[in-house]
């Protein structure tokens, strides 16, 4: 609320806008974090990037990885981002019912991917590949490997949390008639989420 | 309903469109990989691809197309600021003489 609003309650005061999201600051400051997180992705990515092309006995990641189970991650991902749309445009048409759908199966696309990761990390444990040991070659494959995707996993944990929570209020009303702003700031983090994922993807399963 | 800037109608066609694309781009990622090709062109091949999938993904989910440009702006700030970081980092790329192909070591030269 403005000082104005307060001062003088009889008052009509335009509500200050944010400079490019009028509707909602808390959108402009999602963007802005995103765009903060970003940097700490790319600061990963770009030091993977420096610390793989600096050795001499990387294992190709083709062979060490596994591709299949990944690109059916990366596809589940996407799915729940779709899923996500979906449930942000039905509390947009105040249809409760069709958003509790939509962002449960997000959240259950996230819970999900996290089973997959634990699983892939379990197999890649017990083959040999730790944060310090490699069999199949240099030490910081395991490591910058381990490090990148358990950040990105921390990142999609926190929002199934983010979006659970997300969920809990809308089934409960909190996002009817109109008030969806909250729903999509949190779909905002989940493609953010997602977009992320299809990176790391690319340059540490693929490239 | 308060007022609002978007029209309140369905998208679930452009949303499922979005979502064939990225499908198939992430299809034809995996089988790049494979490809009888240059490592270099691979990669490149890779980049282009995901970056089309990131943008597919900011510019409908995120739906930074419909938003003022500014917005699209700031989220473009970290991909030219991580692209320049890689690009930086470059020099160091070089400061070793062996590669991960494991060509013979080269002459040790004054660096």
């Amino acid at each position: 609320m403005s000082q104005a609003a307060v001062a003088n309650p009889g008052m009509a005061v335009e509500p200050a806008e944010s400079p490019l999201t009028p509707e909602s600051w808390g959108k402009l400051g999602m963007w802005v974090f995103l765009a903060g997180d970003a940097m700490s992705f790319g600061g990963l990515l770009a030091a993977y990037a420096a610390l793989r092309f600096t050795s001499t006995d990387w294992p190709n990641p083709a062979q060490v990885l596994g591709i299949g189970l990944t690109a059916a991650m990366t596809f589940l991902l996407i799915c729940s981002s779709v899923t996500m749309v979906m449930g942000l445009e039905a509390i947009q048409n105040n249809d409760r019912a069709r958003f509790t759908r939509f962002l449960g199966l997000t959240v259950l696309g996230g819970i999900i991917f996290l089973a997959c990761q634990a699983y892939e990390w379990t197999h890649l444990i017990e083959s040999g590949l730790g944060l310090t040991t490699n069999p199949h070659g240099a030490a910081l494959f395991g490591t910058t490997f381990y490090l990148t995707t358990g950040f990105h996993g921390c990142h999609v944990f926190g929002g199934v949390v983010y979006l659970s929570i997300v969920l809990f209020r809308g089934m409960a009303g909190k996002y009817d008639n109109g008030n969806w702003n909250e729903v999509e700031i949190a779909g905002l983090y989940w493609h953010f989420v997602d977009l992320i994922w299809i990176l790391v993807f690319t340059f540490i399963y693929l490239v | 309903m308060t007022a609002t800037t978007h029209e309140r109608h369905t998208n679930t066609r452009l949303y499922l469109q979005i979502f064939a694309a990225l499908g198939i781009l992430t299809v034809a990622e995996v089988l790049v990989v494979y490809l009888p090709a240059e490592k270099m062109l691979i990669a490149a091949i890779l980049v282009g691809l995901a970056l089309g999938k990131a943008i597919m993904v900011a510019a409908y989910y995120m739906h930074l197309r419909f938003e003022k440009s500014t917005l699209a702006l700031i989220a473009a700030v970290p991909l030219f600021l991580c692209v320049f970081l890689a690009m930086a980092l470059m020099p160091d790329h070089s400061a070793v003489e062996r590669r991960t192909l494991n060509v013979a070591p080269a002459a040790e030269s004054g660096h």
